[in-house]
């Protein structure tokens, strides 16, 4: 213990503390900061009359507790925020629901809106698997080229979003290859898969491969080898692959084929959401009329 | 005024006291009507425990820490309903022990990303994040997939849950490992049962399409699972009236 007295220097009071000589002044709070902590008390009364604040037991009120006397949650401004930007869509929301995809081709505005909305809704949701620039990866088509798997109309497209390939819904695109490793040898498998690459690279093909292929893949994939959309059978004739155009690479998706899932947009996106999206995957390259 | 002070703090006892007293009463305000959960969990349709293969495949999530970069937590606001879908209940969170609701996005929200993707989009993601998607920095997990997932004490999760309040019951907890099996199978004899106890709901399938039973099948059915329980379509939000779910 030592006892309080004033620095010589300063005049003030020290606090009494003392440590190998050195004293520590008792100087105030500023005044200033005294102040600012009084008035956010204060303005924390006004907050509790405004805003939801007070937890209570009664189970009433947002969440059980004080309302506030605006009546203010997050979830009526969430509303208030999303009526706000649908009424900004609606100029062109209830043309673009209504027009078909001809009339909002040609129409600048629509076109536009179809594209901006796409090309928003692609990045949240389908770049993650298609690529950002809808390059797609081994596996994941390209939506820039013109090869489709089920068809690259606006129609087809919308379609293959909003049910998916392969996916939980009754209306679902679906197809499935069969496994063929039980079903050819593995120089039969060999044979096909050279006959299969001669479609798109003009090489010599054994004739043991082209008499396998017609009789077990051209049902599909037809004689020359362009696939059929109505069943998602890919073409094999236009040198872009799905799961790469290596000769083991082929000979692998003879023996057992891997079939990737696209899951159906419906549950989670908009039908005015999908139309657009289909509009911008149409737009980025490959996209076909009737 | 500040002289009086000087009482408090030379006397421990009394320090203690006043200190206890401080903390009481915030402590009582924030804490004591949470005690009434139904105040503050919205009554929602389709929320149910989780099944023993998504509980271990939490554990790995939490394990690995996914937490740091991953929220799941989709907040009222336009914007994030706009990218996630509709804004998190509390009731989807309320089996989450510990919760995953996070802190910080480096990558994005996981709240309702069941569904979103295939499982082989999960698996090849999750083994080499950059093959799929070239400008994440998410770091690669491929052990996931040679890891042979431990189910053996699964059970054991169910008890320590139901302590903390998850209606597991003891059938359940009794097939766990049975359970956790059947779902990680298209085919096994045991899915009846896991579809009764927990619903139809329920995908079970082989996830990461491997013979064994890897982490990564127990990840993946966890990610598969997030955000799809709560039947959205008929939930409205009713900020005056609460009641038990």
């Amino acid at each position: 213990m030592s006892k309080i007295d004033k620095d010589e220097h300063s005049g003030v009071e020290t606090t009494g503390h003392e440590w190998d000589g050195i004293k520590e002044l008792n100087n105030p709070a500023p005044r200033w900061w005294l102040g600012v902590f009084v008035i956010t008390v204060i303005w924390s009364i006004g907050y509790w009359v405004v805003y939801p604040a007070w937890p209570t037991l009664s189970g009433d009120g947002e969440r059980g507790g004080t309302t506030g006397n605006t009546g203010w949650t997050q979830y009526s401004q969430l509303a208030e925020s999303q009526a706000e930007i649908m009424a900004r869509r609606a100029a062109y929301l209830d043309r673009f629901d209504a027009a078909t995809f001809e009339a909002i081709q040609a129409d600048n505005g629509l076109y536009a809106f179809a594209l901006a909305g796409g090309a928003s809704a692609f990045k949240d949701n389908c770049a993650t698997c298609h690529g950002t620039g809808g390059a797609g990866a081994s596996g994941y088509p390209n939506l820039n080229d013109d090869d489709w798997l089920w068809g690259g109309t606006v129609d087809a497209i919308e379609e293959t979003i909003k049910f998916g390939i392969r996916a939980n819904h009754d209306e679902t695109r679906f197809s499935e290859m069969p496994a063929f490793a039980d079903i050819f040898a593995e120089d039969e498998i060999s044979d096909i898969a050279d006959y299969v690459l001669s479609f798109s690279t003009n090489t010599i093909y054994p004739t043991r491969g082209k008499t396998l292929y017609d009789e077990q893949c051209s049902l599909c994939h037809a004689e020359d080898g362009t696939g059929d959309r109505f069943q998602g059978a890919p073409n094999l004739s236009d040198a872009i692959w799905f799961y790469g155009g290596k000769k083991g690479e082929i000979e692998a998706q003879i023996r057992r084929p891997k079939h990737g899932v696209m899951p159906n947009w419906n549950v989670r996106l908009s039908d005015s959401t999908i139309r657009q999206l289909a509009i911008y995957v149409h737009s980025l390259g490959g996209g076909e009329t009737e | 005024m500040y002289s009086k002070h000087a009482a408090l703090e030379k006397n421990s006892i009394l320090m203690l006291i006043f200190v206890v007293i401080t903390i009481s009463i915030g402590g009582i305000i924030e804490i004591v009507p949470l005690f009434r959960m139904e105040t503050t969990i919205e009554p929602v349709k389709g929320i149910r425990p989780y099944t023993p293969l998504e509980l271990a495949g939490q554990n790995v999530y939490i394990r690995e820490g996914c937490y740091g970069c991953h929220s799941q937590q989709i907040r009222a606001l336009r914007d994030e309903v706009e990218r996630y879908g509709h804004y998190s209940l509390a009731a989807e969170s309320m089996y989450d022990h510990p919760f995953q609701w996070g802190s910080k996005r480096t990558g994005p929200d996981l709240a309702r990303v069941g569904g979103k993707y295939s499982d082989e989009w999960h698996v090849q993601h999750m083994i080499n994040p950059q093959s799929l998607v070239p400008e994440s920095i998410m770091p690669s997990y491929p052990h996931l997939s040679r890891r042979v997932l431990n189910l053996a004490d699964i059970g054991d999760d169910l008890i320590a849950l139901r302590a903390v309040g998850v209606p597991y019951t003891d059938e359940m907890i009794s097939s766990a490992t049975q359970d956790a099996y059947a779902q990680a199978s298209q085919d096994s004899d045991y899915l009846d049962g896991l579809f009764e106890r927990y619903g139809e709901k329920v995908v079970a399938r082989n996830f990461d399409g491997e013979t064994h039973t890897s982490e990564m099948d127990a990840l993946v059915a966890y990610l598969q699972v997030l955000g799809t329980m709560a039947e959205l379509q008929d939930y409205k939000h009713d900020g005056s009236k609460r009641s038990g779910q």
